[in-house]
C-alpha cells in the first residue's frame, strides 16, 4: 500500500476572522521578518451602501500553489516545491531577479533586504517538528487551520468537506491551497 | 504592507529584472545551499512564562530568549486567559521592551515650569531622596490625604500599598470614572455584584449575543474575543447596536445603526416587547427578582413605535430582535460593555442592560453572566496600616456619588484646584502618576493642566515619556513587565487560577521595577516595615509557599489551575444576590432612597446641529489607548488613526477619501490633521476615530504627530448623577480640509 504524498493547505474561516492582525505580527516575530515587510496580511472586503452592508475579512499569504507559477518562472531553481507541496525559496540560490514576483498572481513575495526573495513558508521549520505555523497558533479566533489535504481527518480536509469555500483567483490555474471558508 | 510589496517592480521593471536574472545564473551563488528548510531560530535557548501587560487583561505568555534578547512572545497554553493564543498586542511586547524612546534614567526638573520638559538626569538616590522629602513635608504640613495616586495596570499594586501605608485614600484610576464605572454601578445596584475585569461573561456558550456600543474584535480582550469567535462558530446570533458598521457588526445577523445617544430608548422598547409578549423568564424573575410590576408599568408606553422616533430603528426590527433575544434565554447575553461613559446617564443605561439580562434570566446561567471563583493566596504579612486613610477627596463642592465605589480621577483632579473644594479647603498637593497618561485619559484638558500647575509635586513613574511625564517634577523610569516581578495574580474567572509575573531579562538602562521604587520610597519615609521583603520575587515566593503552592512548578509554568467550582446554575451554583433585598432589584429602592430614579428613565440627549457631527471614539485591535502607539513593532500594521465619515456626506462636502482633515469642536478646539476615511460604514450624523493618537510628547519620537488626538476635543462632559463618571460622547465637531 503506497502512502499518499502530503498536500499541506490552510483554511481561513472568514466568519470568524476579526482582522486583528495577530497572525501578521506573530509571523513577523517567528520568522524575524525585517522591518517594513510582512509575509501575511489582512484584506477587509466591505460591500454595499449604508445601511445595507456586508463584510468579509480574510487573512492572506502565499497559497503554496499546486502548480506554482513562481516555481515555473524561477530561472535558478531557488523557488522549489518542498515537503507537503510547500513552496520555498532557497536563499543561496536566489539571484533576486524577481521573475517569481512578476509570476505570482497573489502578490505574495517581496525582496528581503538580505538579498533574496522572501514569503510565507507555511512555517515548515515548525511543521517539520510537529507544531502548527505561528499564525495558526496565535489566532485568538481560531480562524486559521492547517494540515494535510490528503488526510481526510485533518482539520483542513474536514473544513473543506463540511463548509462552503472559495479560493482567490481560481482562473490563474495555479491551484492555490489557501481556502476561504464562507 | 500589500501596496509596498510590488513597489520595487515598478522601480526595476520586469524587463530589468529579467536582465538581472542572467547575472544571477552566473553568480557565485549558483549550486550552493541545497533545498534546506530555513529555521529562523527564534525559539531561542530558554522560555520564561509570565503574563502580559500590553493591556490589563493579564493573558499568560511564554517569552523566548536568545543571547539575552527576547525573540518572541507567544501564548501560554496552560493559562486560562490565553489558551496558548494572544491578541496582536501581546505578540508585540518586544516592541515595548526594545522601544528606543524608553525612559532611561531618573529625571529631575530643577527649573522652569511643569511641561517645559527641561529635565536633568540624576541618580536614583537623588530622585528618591527628593521625592520622599517632598512627600514627608506634605504629610507633615497638610496631611497625607493631600497626596493622590493615579494608577493603571497590575504593577500599580505596590504604589497603592505605599499610599495606604502613607495614609492617603486618594488612590484612583481613570479606568473607573472614564470607562467602566457606570457599568459596575449599574450591575452592582441590580445584581449586587459588578461585572469585573476580566468580565465574567460566558460569551462562548451564549446563543444570542447582543452588543450595544461594544465592538468586540476591535476592542481586543483576548479571551473574550476567543469566546466570541467560539460562539459564532457554534452558530450564535449576534445583534450589534452601533452607529458604525464595526467588525462585530460585520459578524452580526442584525446590525442596528442606532442614532447615537438614544440607546436607552431601544433598551426600554426591548423590555416592553419582552414583557408585553410574555417572553421573559417568568420563573426566574418571580424567584429571584423584585420590582417586576413597577418595571412593567415603567415600560408600558415604551413601544417600538415610540422608540423608532428616537432611535431611527424600525419598529418591526425592534420587535424581531426582542424576540430573538428572549428566544435564546437564558443563554442570551446582553453585553454590559466596557467603555460605558457616553452621555451622562450611563449608570442608568447600564441598569437597563442589567435589567434586560435579568428578564432573560442570564445572570448565573450558562451562556450568560457567570459567577467567578478565584484561588486563595495568603496576604503579605505586613503591619496593619497605621491610620485609616481619610475619605477620598474626589467630591469637591460637596457633591457625592453614593454608589461610586472607587475614587473618581476627575474628582481628584478638581480637588487639586484651590477654591474648588469644600471640606477643609486645603486642596490636593501632590500626584503620583503610575502608568496613566492623564493628559489623554482625563477629559477637559485645560482643567487638568490647571490642576497640574497648582501642585507642589508631580511624580511620574512610567516606561515611556507619555505627555504627563513631561509635566512631572521627578520622573522615575520603571522597567517593563518583562523585566520585573510583580505581585501574584489570583484572577476571578470561570475556573480559579493563579498566575505569576517574573523577569524574563534584566532591566535595560537604569530602569527599575515598580516594587523596588515603592520600597525605596517607603524606606525613606519611615514606612520600611510595610515592605519587609528584599524583592518582590521573595514576597511572591513567601505568599505562594504560605498557601502551600509548589513555587518551582509555578515558576516553570507561570500558572497553576485550581479545581473548578460551579459558576452557573447548570453546573450546580445556587443563586444569591448581594443586594439589600437579596434579590435582583429591577426597581431599585437604594436609588429611590438616594433621590435617584429607581427605574431607568429615557432622557433625550442633545443632537448635533446641521454641519456638526457627534464625535465617537473607540479602539483598534493593535493598540491599547495611547499606550502602545509608539510601539514600532505593532505600528508595522497600524500606525495612525483616520476620521471615519459617511461617504455620502464626504462627497457632499467635496472631501475625498484619504485626504487630510481637521476636526473642530463646539468650543472651537481644532485637532491636528488626520486622514479621512470616507466610508459607508458609519451613520451620517457622527464621526469616529480610534483613541490614543496625536501625541505631542517630544520623547515619543515615533508616535509624535501621528493621527489626531480625540481627547483634546473632549472639552465638554456630562457627569453621571449616579456613578459620578464623565460622559464624553457629548462633543460635536465639524470636519474641515486640513
Ligand atoms: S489572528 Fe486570526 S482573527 Fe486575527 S487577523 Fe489573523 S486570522 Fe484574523
Ligand atoms: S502564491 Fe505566489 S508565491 Fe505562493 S506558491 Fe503561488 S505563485 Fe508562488
Ligand atoms: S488581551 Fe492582548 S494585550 Fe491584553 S493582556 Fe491579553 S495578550 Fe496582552
Amino acid at each position: 500500500m503506497s502512502v499518499p504524498k502530503k498536500r499541506y493547505a490552510m483554511t481561513v474561516d472568514t466568519r470568524l476572522c476579526v482582522g486583528c492582525k495577530a497572525c501578521v505580527l506573530s509571523c513577523k516575530a517567528e520568522n524575524d521578518v525585517p522591518d517594513g515587510f510582512c509575509r501575511d496580511w489582512i484584506v477587509e472586503d466591505v460591500r454595499g451602501e449604508f445601511p445595507l452592508l456586508a463584510a468579509e475579512i480574510r487573512s492572506e499569504r502565499c497559497n503554496h500553489c499546486s502548480d506554482a507559477p513562481c516555481v515555473k518562472n524561477c530561472p535558478t531553481g531557488a523557488s522549489h516545491v518542498n515537503e507537503g507541496g510547500a513552496v520555498l525559496v532557497t536563499h543561496g540560490k536566489c539571484s533576486g531577479c524577481k521573475a517569481c514576483i512578476a509570476a505570482c498572481p497573489y502578490d505574495a513575495r517581496f525582496v528581503n533586504p538580505k538579498g533574496y526573495i522572501d514569503k510565507c513558508t507555511f512555517c515548515l521549520h515548525r511543521v517539520q517538528v510537529g507544531v502548527l505555523p505561528a499564525c495558526v497558533t496565535v489566532c485568538p479566533t481560531r480562524t486559521l487551520a492547517f494540515g494535510d489535504l490528503n488526510d481526510p481527518e485533518s482539520p483542513v480536509a474536514m473544513n473543506l468537506s463540511s463548509r462552503r469555500w472559495k479560493v482567490n483567483h481560481p482562473e490563474s490555474g495555479a491551484q492555490p491551497n489557501l481556502y476561504f471558508l464562507l | 504592507m500589500a501596496q509596498s510589496r510590488r513597489e520595487f517592480i515598478k522601480i526595476g521593471g520586469v524587463g530589468a529584472a529579467a536582465a538581472v536574472a542572467g547575472t544571477g545564473l552566473a553568480s557565485q551563488w549558483w549550486g550552493l545551499d541545497p533545498d534546506v528548510v530555513h529555521d529562523p531560530g527564534t525559539d531561542g535557548e530558554k522560555i520564561v512564562p509570565t503574563f502580559c501587560e500590553l493591556c490589563f487583561w493579564k493573558c499568560g505568555v511564554l517569552a523566548h530568549v536568545k543571547n539575552g534578547r527576547v525573540t518572541k512572545i507567544v501564548g501560554n497554553p496552560e493559562h486560562p486567559l490565553s489558551n496558548g493564543r494572544l491578541c496582536p498586542r501581546g505578540t508585540g511586547g518586544t516592541g515595548l521592551l526594545y522601544d528606543p524612546d524608553r525612559l532611561k534614567k531618573p529625571l529631575l526638573r530643577r527649573k522652569g515650569k511643569r511641561g517645559d520638559q527641561t529635565f536633568e538626569e540624576v541618580s536614583w538616590e537623588t530622585a528618591l531622596d527628593f521625592t520622599a522629602e517632598k512627600l514627608l513635608k506634605i504629610q507633615k504640613e497638610c496631611g497625607p490625604e493631600k497626596v493622590a495616586l493615579f494608577s493603571h495596570g497590575f504593577g500599580g499594586s505596590f504604589f497603592k500599598h505605599l499610599l495606604f501605608a502613607y495614609g492617603s485614600g486618594n488612590v484612583t484610576a481613570p479606568s473607573y470614572g472614564q470607562c467602566r464605572g457606570p457599568r459596575e454601578v449599574g450591575f452592582q445596584l441590580t445584581f449586587g455584584s459588578p461585572v469585573g475585569s476580566p468580565e465574567t461573561l460566558d460569551v462562548a456558550n451564549a446563543r444570542v449575543i447582543t452588543l450595544i456600543g461594544s465592538h468586540l474584535g476591535e476592542n481586543m480582550h483576548n479571551t473574550q474575543v476567543q469566546d466570541f469567535a467560539a460562539a459564532i462558530a457554534k452558530g450564535a446570533t449576534v445583534i450589534a447596536v452601533d452607529p458604525r458598521f464595526s467588525t462585530a457588526a460585520g459578524k452580526a445577523k442584525y446590525w442596528l445603526p442606532i442614532k447615537p445617544g438614544t440607546d436607552m430608548a431601544l433598551l426600554l422598547a426591548w423590555m416592553h416587547v419582552i414583557i408585553n409578549e410574555g417572553l421573559y423568564d417568568r420563573e426566574y424573575v418571580e424567584t429571584h427578582a423584585t420590582g417586576f410590576e413597577e418595571l412593567r408599568k415603567h415600560v408600558a408606553d415604551k413601544t417600538p413605535e415610540w422608540a423608532f422616533t428616537e432611535t431611527t430603528i424600525r419598529p418591526e426590527v425592534i420587535v424581531e430582535t426582542a424576540r430573538v433575544i428572549a428566544g435564546a434565554r437564558p443563554a442570551s447575553l446582553i453585553h454590559p460593555g466596557r467603555h460605558t461613559t457616553w452621555y451622562g446617564d450611563d449608570a442608568q443605561r447600564s441598569r437597563a442592560v442589567a435589567i434586560l439580562n435579568a428578564l432573560v434570566g442570564s445572570w448565573g446561567r450558562r451562556g450568560g453572566i457567570f459567577v467567578p471563583s478565584s484561588m486563595k493566596v495568603p496576604a503579605t504579612p505586613v503591619p496593619a496600616y497605621a491610620a485609616k486613610p481619610k475619605t477620598a477627596q474626589d467630591h469637591p463642592n460637596g457633591v457625592a456619588y453614593p454608589f461610586a465605589d472607587e475614587v473618581l480621577s476627575h474628582g481628584v483632579c478638581d480637588a487639586t484646584i484651590p477654591g474648588r473644594i469644600g471640606g477643609d479647603g486645603c486642596p490636593i498637593k501632590a500626584w503620583i502618576v503610575y502608568g496613566t497618561n492623564l493628559l489623554q485619559a482625563l477629559p477637559q484638558r485645560a482643567n487638568v493642566l490647571e490642576a497640574i500647575q497648582k501642585l507642589d509635586l508631580l511624580v511620574a513613574i512610567d516606561v515611556l515619556p507619555a505627555e504627563i511625564v513631561g509635566y512631572a517634577d521627578v520622573v522615575l523610569p520603571e522597567c517593563t513587565y518583562l523585566e520585573r516581578w510583580d505581585d501574584v495574580a489570583p484572577v476571578p474567572w470561570r475556573e480559579p487560577f493563579l498566575a505569576i509575573r517574573q523577569p524574563v531579562v534584566p532591566p535595560l538602562f537604569d530602569s527599575k521595577p515598580g516594587w523596588w521604587i515603592a520600597k525605596q520610597l517607603a524606606n525613606r519615609m519611615n514606612l520600611g516595615q510595610y515592605f519587609p521583603w528584599d524583592d518582590a520575587g521573595a514576597m511572591v515566593e513567601a505568599r505562594l509557599a504560605a498557601g502551600g503552592y509548589d513555587v518551582a512548578a509555578l515558576k516553570a509554568k507561570g500558572v497553576v489551575r485550581g479545581k473548578p467550582v460551579p459558576t452557573t446554575t447548570e453546573d450546580g451554583l445556587a443563586l444569591s444576590f448581594a443586594t439589600p433585598s437579596k434579590k435582583i432589584e429591577l426597581y431599585s429602592k437604594q436609588m429611590e432612597a438616594a433621590g435617584l430614579p429607581p427605574l431607568p428613565p429615557y432622557t433625550r440627549h442633545e443632537q448635533p446641529a446641521s454641519g456638526q457631527f457627534r464625535l465617537l471614539f473607540g479602539r483598534t485591535p493593535v493598540h491599547t489607548f495611547g499606550r502602545t502607539t509608539n510601539n514600532r513593532f505593532l505600528s508595522e500594521v497600524t500606525n495612525d488613526n483616520e476620521v471615519w465619515l459617511n461617504a455620502k456626506i464626504a462627497k457632499e462636502r467635496g472631501l475625498a477619501n484619504g485626504e487630510r482633515v481637521v476636526l473642530v469642536n463646539q468650543d472651537g478646539v481644532r485637532s491636528t490633521p488626520a486622514k479621512l476615511k470616507a466610508t459607508q460604514r458609519i451613520r451620517p450624523d457622527c464621526v469616529f476615530v480610534v483613541h490614543g493618537y496625536g501625541h505631542t510628547s517630544e520623547g515619543l519620537k515615533f508616535a509624535k504627530n501621528r493621527g489626531l488626538d480625540d481627547s483634546a476635543l473632549v472639552t465638554k462632559i456630562a457627569v453621571d448623577p449616579v456613578a459620578g463618571s464623565t460622559g464624553m460622547s457629548v462633543n460635536f465637531v465639524s470636519v474641515e480640509r486640513a
